[in-house]
């Protein structure tokens, strides 16, 4: 794209504008899949519940998100009296940007990543820990009790999942060799047996992918690690005092995150872009499609998982997350880099 | 060209959030702007292609340090007038400081005028590697030349964790923790008991 602007401009202009082009290339479909997958996750939600879900507006209840956002757009904004003003108007612009920005390294096809730079995977490691301040600023800000209680909690179960996350992503970079996302998704190509892409299929990584699958579930506070916005325990946690546009711009950020979860299941362990099976003919089906499909899988996970598991007590998640992950994360780099040096992988 | 606006972008923003997080009077902001401060630093590393300590910092200080800073901060009872009677009390150790590292600052520029001082040329000529990623570059460094210093720095981090646990941690008998694998193991026969007692009769429990 940059070579196309740059028939009109110098180099610097025109990559400039091909990078904001790509932004909007991304973000815009990012936010209407967005919207439409709040319609898919109730209607998930719904059929496990045996009931019908949203199904008044428009086809199937197609639009029923949009009219969500139209009503919550006309609705006042409010903000309490002993609010710290400033503050709780920029938390949820920081939950939202934050979601956003880290599609920035997601490879949607070969080449087509808008930065395909060297520490892709450190990247979003680093984005994805500034998710949190979203809610603590949310939670400090509200100058609310329950906001409060829940700013805490989501500080020490961020961090408390970002361990054993940064210790799994290990395990995949040795294997890859590499930091960089396309890397990771080509070191995936006929991995297993030059049959299978996607690193799920080695037994050595497949408990890693389970383990990045709930530690994912923990970091995007879905069920059942939502204890931040524990509705019997904390009314609606940082949220409360949110109402119309800063609180559906945590909404949108919620599912922006979550889908960002589910695309990096799919590009660091599942093969990404790549086909499940390294066989021509599925070659011919292009990247993306393949990557939607499995970001639509997960997707599917986490709607099922929400809708059928309880919510964890706080000692239990802290639990897992220090006693059980992080020890077992921690001997699984030594395995994988033992296993690596045996057979001589970086030879 | 974009890069120097992006330099100038950044190193104005880092200033302004480095005086402003001196000068907010609640330790909430000043920690918020630290976080910006931070943050733009990690920006001014990106463009001298630094990309791997600037991915780290952003990591480490703000995804961790900054998180646990603003969690303690928060929590804080602020009270106004004692921070501004700390001020007037700590003001010329703080100035005294100030000048130290202003005088230390012109003395380098004044050097590098005279001559005597070279900045390295950010061409890559440094690098153990060339054309290597930073990463690498980076970690042949550290896995080779500086290993004994990189593992002495470790165990030093591991021994302060420790001491830290040890300070801090006391057994308490007189609090009931949970016993996750006994609440696990536990069966619905050890717990309930069906009974079907008759009309107008109670339970004994």
């Amino acid at each position: 794209m940059t070579a196309f602007f740059g028939q009109w401009l110098t180099y610097d202009w025109a990559w400039a504008l091909a990078t904001i082009c790509g932004i909007l290339l991304i973000a815009l479909p990012l936010m209407l899949g967005v919207a439409m997958i709040i319609y898919v996750d109730r209607k998930i939600w719904a059929a496990m519940a045996l009931r019908k879900g949203p199904n008044v507006v428009g086809p199937f209840g197609l639009l029923q998100s949009f009219a969500d956002g139209a009503k919550v757009f006309l609705q006042e904004t409010i903000i309490p009296s002993a609010a710290n003003k400033g503050l709780f108007l920029i938390a949820p612009i920081i939950t939202f940007t934050v979601a956003l920005l880290a599609w920035a390294v997601i490879p949607f096809n070969s080449g087509a990543i808008l930065a395909n730079i060297n520490v892709g995977l450190l990247y979003v490691l680093a984005i994805s820990s500034l998710g949190v301040y979203g809610t603590v600023i949310a939670g400090w800000s509200s100058n609310s009790k329950y906001p409060f209680f829940s700013a805490m909690r989501a500080s020490a179960q961020m961090i408390s999942y970002e361990v054993s996350i940064g210790f799994i992503l290990i395990c995949v970079v040795l294997w890859a060799g590499t930091f960089n996302m396309n890397g990771i998704v080509l070191a995936q190509k006929g991995h297993v047996f030059g049959l299978l892409n996607g690193f799920v299929f080695n037994p050595l990584l497949f408990p890693m992918w389970v383990m990045f699958l709930i530690s994912g579930m923990a970091e995007t506070q879905r069920a059942p690690f939502d204890l931040t916005e524990a509705e019997s325990e904390l009314v609606a946690g940082y949220q409360t005092e949110y109402s119309s546009m800063s609180f559906a711009l945590y909404w949108l950020g919620e599912y922006a995150n979550v889908l960002l979860m589910c695309a990096l299941n799919a590009t660091l362990f599942w093969g990404g872009y790549l086909p499940p099976l390294d066989w021509a003919p599925l070659y011919l089906i292009p990247g993306f499609i393949w990557l939607l499909l499995k970001i639509f899988f997960f997707f599917f996970i986490f709607s099922w998982v929400k809708a059928t598991v309880p919510r964890y007590r706080y000692d239990q998640l802290m639990r897992l997350g220090w006693k059980v992950f992080l020890p077992i994360s921690l001997l699984w780099v030594f395995l994988v880099s033992g296993y690596l040096m045996l057979t001589g992988h970086f030879a | 060209m974009i890069q120097v606006i992006a330099f100038y972008l950044f190193a104005a923003l880092a200033i302004l959030a480095g005086a402003l997080t001196i000068l907010s009077r609640n330790p909430v902001h000043s920690v918020l702007w630290l976080i910006v401060a931070f943050f733009n630093a990690a920006g001014l590393m990106v463009l001298c292609g630094a990309e791997f300590i600037a991915m780290l910092l952003v990591i480490v200080y703000v995804g961790a340090v900054a998180v646990l800073f603003l969690f303690v901060v928060m929590m804080l009872d602020i009270d106004f007038a004692e921070l501004r009677a700390g001020f007037i009390r700590n003001f010329p150790l703080g100035m005294l400081l100030a000048v130290v590292l202003f005088v230390e600052l012109f003395v380098g520029l004044i050097a590098r005028g005279a001559g005597k001082l070279t900045l390295g040329k950010p061409d890559g000529s440094a690098a153990p590697l060339a054309h290597a990623s930073n990463i690498e570059a980076i970690g042949t460094l550290l896995y080779t030349r500086y290993l004994f210093l990189f593992e002495a720095a470790g165990i030093i981090l591991l021994v302060a964790m420790i001491g830290a646990i040890v300070l801090t941690h006391r057994q308490r008998s007189d609090v009931r923790g949970q016993n996750v694998s006994k609440q696990v193991a536990r069966r619905p026969e050890e717990a309930t008991r069906n009974v079907s007692p008759e009309v107008g009769k109670g339970v004994s429990l």
